[in-house]
Order: structure tokens, then sequence, then C-alpha cells
């Protein structure tokens, strides 16, 4: 094994400042995504984690520094090839609105020249995986589902050519509370079973705690905390502990632990 | 008889326009559509050409259908009369609303879904084929639509260029104050026109249709169904008009855009063909596009007057001697064009000008001279054709120190007839021959200045033509001096006064002096 061996993503004192800007959106960043963690960027908007996670798939360049991506900078991948290895969630799921349910899933396979059965059974199989049978809904197109199905069509579409790695932007951001919750614990299952390496956007604290192997807490363009769900509820660090204080709930006596409260809120 | 009566006694002339007009509507619109497509295209790759090409495509859409036939004309490989003219101003019409669609289409392609599209690991040229182009369609369709629509409308105009279409009808129909005519061009014109936007409006709410629902099965049928429909109308019109001209021709006859050239091309091509010849008519071509079109060899003959060669065409000063004239224009021709003057067909057609027969008896007038003390208390009223020309108002004024009442009402020249006979002008300058002048009661004030040169009508032929066909030099020789000034008049009268195709009143007039 390679120094990089366990290393899937490496930053290395990444900058990125696209001109026209006055202060930095990325400022001078270091980080390392370990192999079958899911790491989550928690911080508010416009502190730099979309930005963060574009680098990763190339969407974006650094102005300064450099990412690893398997050890390669991003800039020496064929960015087709590191995107289509790169599983990618958004937040209203981006599915094709012409493309049914079952050829948005098998879209990438499909690119990568698969044959049709193999395709078809791939599909299937995902969908079930995401809770969605394929007879009911394979032939659907994404304005016939709720918001809820298409966020599951979507993760089984980033899921579908196996990718290593999976990149997750507020996925779960535009459903409603109770939506939110049953897919935050499917998702939590599901990366029990796939083990892939997940960096996973939030502002929410308690998804980012239920479903952070680590947390990594932005703020301006920095991380200023990254350590375990547990360090994080015991940190002094401020910006941490402004967020625990979004955890208390009126009447509750102490901070809630999403580890122990996961039934909060669901039917 | 009325517009409807006249379009089925009529039906292949009204189809085979109809064929023309739809042939230059599919042609324009599929050249549009191959150039503006992937340059709406390129726009929306570099945003850079995108303000200059779209003002430039804006500013084509601006200019006058009449005007931009002009601009074409004179141009080398895309230019000249005709068809080929007629399809590269359609094609301009058409471009800004298939790339200003094309480009909006593209661009209202949501963010997330191009994103997602970039993110999958899809190439450019993926992320064109699969996601933007079938998202942007229904915009893009919309844009082929109206440049469709437009184009039916502006390829009415076509037919002042010689290109054919409904167009033809029009304006023969405007020229002879006949609105069974007009309706005859413009009641299929608006029907392809209706047809087209019904079409292309189906297949767009098809593909709309597509995205909303699954069940997409009946729908697909449908949309087959239209596309199947529209094609195979489009390629029936343009069988049709092809099928029309395949007749391989031994020559073109061509004629300037009034009655009497018509009809004296028609006395030309009707002689070709009594000696068995397949002529194809080119008529009605407007301003000097006969002259250009003849030049070009794409007509082989058409009929003229000497004194309109003289000084519109040649560019001579002004001379009154009838012999003079011809013998210079003779000349000139042979040396600048290759062309040959014919010899005279008989009858002069001048500028006549024109008052009420009850006002020359009052104020007894009879030359032109007579009418210049009473000038100032006329109102007169000239076409657009005598107030530019070199031999028209400017000088005609001078030679006689004419003052009237006000500058002189520039009209249609077929209208200034009316507007005489009815007393809201007192002068005007109609044709010699006209027909309308025995029948309005109007007089004709003789031109004791001589002012106005010669106008001995003639016919210009192409030398390589009349080397090929030895027929076409018979019937020349046959034709010279056979009209007479009154039976000009007369066979102006039948087309004009009532209303009958000149094709008839020629086989008549042919049979009558036992050609």
């Amino acid at each position: 094994m390679t120094p990089e061996g366990n290393t899937v993503v490496h930053f290395r004192s990444v900058t990125y400042a696209p001109p026209g800007v006055s202060a930095p959106i990325i400022d001078a960043l270091d980080l390392e995504v370990r192999r079958g963690e899911t790491l989550v960027l928690l911080g508010e908007s416009g502190c730099g984690k979309t930005t963060t996670l574009r680098l990763v798939n190339r969407l974006l360049e650094p102005t300064a520094g450099e990412v690893l991506v398997e050890g390669k900078d991003t800039r020496a991948w064929d960015a087709i090839e590191l995107r289509r290895r790169t599983g990618y969630v958004i937040q209203d799921a981006g599915l094709f609105p012409h493309f049914n349910v079952g050829r948005n899933v098998g879209l990438v396979p499909v690119l990568e020249g698969w044959d049709e059965s193999r395709v078809n059974a791939r599909v299937e199989e995902l969908l079930r995986l995401v809770g969605l049978d394929p007879e009911k809904f394979g032939a659907r197109l994404p304005a016939e589902l709720s918001g809820g199905q298409r966020q599951r069509v979507g993760v089984a579409r980033a899921l579908a050519a196996d990718p290593p790695l999976l990149l997750m932007d507020e996925p779960f951001g535009a459903l409603d509370p109770l939506t939110r919750a049953a897919l935050q614990r499917e998702f939590a299952a599901l990366q029990k079973r796939l083990n892939k390496t997940v960096i996973f956007v939030t502002h929410d604290v308690r998804e980012a705690l239920l479903l952070g192997t680590r947390v990594a807490l932005m703020s301006a363009g920095r991380i200023v905390l990254l350590d375990t769900p547990d360090a994080f509820l015991r940190s002094d660090e401020p910006h941490a502990r402004a967020y625990r204080e979004t955890l208390q709930l009126p009447g509750e006596v102490s901070a809630a632990v999403p580890g122990d409260g996961r039934a909060e809120g669901e039917p | 008889m009325n517009a409807f009566e006249f379009m089925l006694r009529n039906w292949r002339e009204v189809l085979a326009l109809t064929g023309e007009h739809l042939l230059l509507v599919a042609v324009s619109t599929l050249i549009a559509v191959a150039v503006g497509l992937p340059l709406g295209l390129l726009l929306t790759r570099r945003a850079a050409l995108k303000r200059p090409v779209l003002a430039v495509a804006n500013i084509l859409q601006t200019v006058p259908s009449l005007a931009l036939f002009g601009f074409i004309i004179p141009l080398k490989y895309v230019g000249g009369i005709g068809w080929r003219a007629a399809v590269v101003a359609l094609v301009l019409y058409a471009l800004l609303p298939v790339i200003r669609n094309t480009v909006t289409g593209v661009e209202g392609v949501e963010r997330s879904v191009r994103e997602a599209a970039l993110a999958m690991g899809m190439t450019d040229r993926q992320i064109l084929r699969q996601v933007e182009l079938p998202l942007a369609a229904p915009v893009i369709l919309a844009g082929v639509r109206v440049a469709t629509v437009i184009s039916v409308g502006v390829a009415t105009i076509a037919a002042a260029i010689g290109a054919g279409g409904l167009g033809t009808l029009i304006f023969r129909g405007l020229r002879q104050y006949d609105n069974r005519l007009i309706l005859a061009g413009a009641i299929p014109a608006a029907l392809l026109a209706l047809a087209a936007d019904a079409g292309i409006g189906l297949l767009e709410s098809r593909v709309k249709a597509r995205r909303r629902t699954a069940g997409a099965k009946r729908g697909a049928i449908a949309r087959r169904f239209a596309l199947a429909a529209l094609v195979i109308v489009t390629l029936a019109g343009v069988g049709f008009a092809l099928w029309n001209r395949s007749e391989k021709a031994d020559v073109q006859v061509g004629s300037k855009d009034f009655t009497e050239s018509i009809i004296l091309a028609e006395i030309y091509a009707q002689g070709l063909e009594a000696r068995g010849l397949v002529v194809e008519r080119r008529y009605e071509l407007g301003g000097n596009l006969a002259h250009d079109a003849l030049a070009a060899g794409e007509v082989d003959v058409y009929p003229e007057y000497t004194g309109t060669s003289l000084m519109s065409i040649l560019k001579h000063p002004p001379m009154t001697d009838a012999r003079a004239v011809y013998e210079l224009v003779k000349s000139d021709y042979a040396s600048r064009f290759d062309v040959e003057v014919g010899p005279p067909l008989g009858f002069e057609d001048t500028f006549a000008v024109l008052v009420r027969s009850a006002d020359a008896r009052r104020l007894n007038l009879k030359t032109v001279s007579d009418i210049v003390p009473h000038a100032p208390r006329l109102r007169a009223g000239f076409g657009q054709d005598f107030m530019s020309r070199a031999d028209g108002y400017e000088g005609f004024a001078r030679a006689y120190d004419l003052q009237f009442n006000g500058r002189p009402r520039e009209m249609d020249l077929s209208l200034s007839y009316r507007a005489l006979a009815e007393g809201q002008v007192d002068v005007i300058a109609g044709n010699s021959t006209d027909g309308m002048i025995a029948t309005l009661g109007l007089t004709q004030l003789e031109d004791d200045r001589h002012y106005f040169p010669p106008y001995e009508a003639v016919l210009l032929l192409r030398r390589d033509a009349l080397e090929r066909l030895p027929a076409a030099r018979e019937v020349l020789q046959r034709l010279a001096g056979s009209i007479s000034t009154e039976e000009m008049r007369r066979l102006n009268y039948e087309v004009d006064g009532n209303k009958r195709p000149a094709a008839d009143v020629v086989r008549e007039w042919r049979q009558s002096k036992g050609l």
C-alpha cells in the first residue's frame, strides 16, 4: 500500500479564489478523507462546503494547492473518468425530466457502455436497494414522483456504476421533516452495508451527528473543527457550541444526542 | 364569378403556385434550421458571440422584405433573380426565430439538471444531445413554427423577383384591380400559414406532453402521425411544383410586371409554341429585373420599349428621333449584352399626359403646352415609376415650365386612373396604349415640345438563343409591324377591363391575324 492507501481524498492547502471575489471561498484548506468513512461538512450557507465538494470531482479546480483523489491530482485525472467513478447527489435530485426513472438510474452504466440486460438488472437492483418497486416506478417520469421518491432515485443513480466515492450535497435538504428522517435512517443503514467513502454536505447539525463518522465544521472557507460526533458534542469551539445550543428544544433539560433520539419526528 | 369559382376554374395554376410556395417555404425553413440550430448552439457555448450574432439577426428581421430582395439581387452566387435569391431572403428572415429560440431553449434547461449531467461524467456532446436538445426541443420547435409562418407570408413578396409562388396571383390582382385574383393568392397563402402553424404546433405539444406523462405511447403515435402528415403534404407540394416545371424548356420567355408586357411576351411565346418549341414563361419581373435576367441568361427574350432602354438601361440622354434611338439602342445591346433588338412591333407606348375629356373641352386643351397657364389650379397624380425615372416628372416639368397646385401626388399607376376619373386629381401620366383611356372618357394631350423619347415596342432576344433556335427568328420576323396602337389598346382592355386571361386574349388575336 502507498502512504496514501487509506486516504481517498486529500486536500493540501487548497485555496479557491476565483477572480473578482474579494475573500477566497476556500482558504488554505487541509483535509484527509479516509476510506469507508462518512465525512460530513457542516456549516452555514456560504461557508464553502459545496465548493469543497465540487473541487473533488473537478467541477471546480483549485486556484492554489492541490486536491488528490486516490493519490492523483484532480487536474491529472481525466475529468470524465473521475466523475463517472464518483457518485453525486444534489438537493433537488437533478433528475433528467425527460428520462423515466429507469433511464435516470441507468445513465452512467449506459455512458460506460454496459450492455442492455446488465443495465436493466442493475437498475432493478438499485431501485430495490433504495426502496422503490421497479415494476411500479421504473417507467415513471420524475414529475410523477414525490420529493422523497425523487431523492431515492437520485441516490440510486449516484450508486449505479458502483463508484467507490460518493459526494452528497444536502441531499435531503428540500424534504419535509418526516420524509427526511426516514431517508436519513435508511441511508445510515445502507451505508453500513455498502461501506462507500462518502463526503456529505449539510447545514443540519442533527443530520451531521447522525450520519457522520467524522464532522468537519466549516466557517469562512476553513475547517474550524474536525472530529467524531461525540467529540463534537463535547467541544468548546465557539461554532460547535453555537450549533449544540440549537439542539436544545424548549423543555429539554440537556442537549439531545441524536444517536439516542433517532425516533424523533418519525411516525 | 367569385373568388372560389375562380380558384376552381383555375385549380391547376393555383395548385402549381401553391406548390411553388410550399417549396420556397420548405427549402428556406430547412436551410434556416440547418444553419440556425448549430449557430444557436454555438452561441450557448461562446457567450461572447451571443450579443453580436443576435443583433445582426435582429437587424435582418427588421429590413422590409422588398428592400432585402433589392439588396440580394446584385450579389454574386447567392443573388440574382428568381428562386435562389428568394430562398436566400427567406432564410435570412427565418434565422432569427430559430437562433433565438435555440439559445433561449438551451439556456432554459434547469441548472440542477445541467449540473447533474456534468457531475455524472457526461461529455459536452452527450449533455447537448441527450439533455439540452431534448429539453429545449419545444422552445426550438416554437421558433421553427414562427419561422415557417413568417416564410409563408414573406414568400408572397418573392413573386416580385420572379420566384413564383402565390404572390404571383396577388401582384397580378393588384395590378388588374381584380379582387378574385388577390383572394386566389391570399386565401391559399393564409391556409398554408394556418396549416404550418397548426402542424408544427401539434408536434410541439406532443414533445411537451411526452415529458409530463409516462403514458407517452398514445402521444408518440399521434406525434408520428402529425409528422408523417406534415412530411407528406410538403413532399406532395414540392413534388407537384417540380413535376409542373419538369418539362425541359427550349426557351425562357420573360416579361415585365404589367399587362402589356405580359401580352407581348405571350404573343411571342404562343408563336414559338405553334412551331413546336417548349416555352417556359417567367413573367411579371418587377423593376429592371427583366433586363437583369436577360443579361444573366435566365430569360432568352422579353418585350421592351426603345425609349426605356435608351435612358433607364443604357443611360443615354433623351433623344427624339425614333429611327436614331432604335439604331443606337440596337448597336449598344449588341456590343454590351450580346442581345439583339427585334424589329419594331408596330406601336409606341409613350407616356400619355391625360385629363378628363370634360376639362379638355371646357378649357380647350389639346397639347401639354395648353395646360401650362391652368397648371397652378390643377392637381397632378403620377405613378412611382414616372416620378423617379430619368425621362419622368422632373425633366417633364422643366421642359414645359409646369407649376402644379402642390407637389404631384405619388401613387400607384393604376390607382391614378381612378383618381383622375373620380376627380381627386386633374392630370395624370398614363400609358398611351392603355385600354382605360377610352373607357374612362379621358383625353390625351399632345407632347408638343417632344419631351418624351420614342417608346417603340420591341422584343429583346439573346443572340445565343436566336442561333440555337431558327424558329425564334422566323416568329420575330412575322411579328414585325403587326400590332397597331388601337389593337394594343383593345388587347390591354380585354385583359384589364374585361378581366380575361392574357393567354386567351392572345390566342384569339393570333387567330384573327391568321398567325
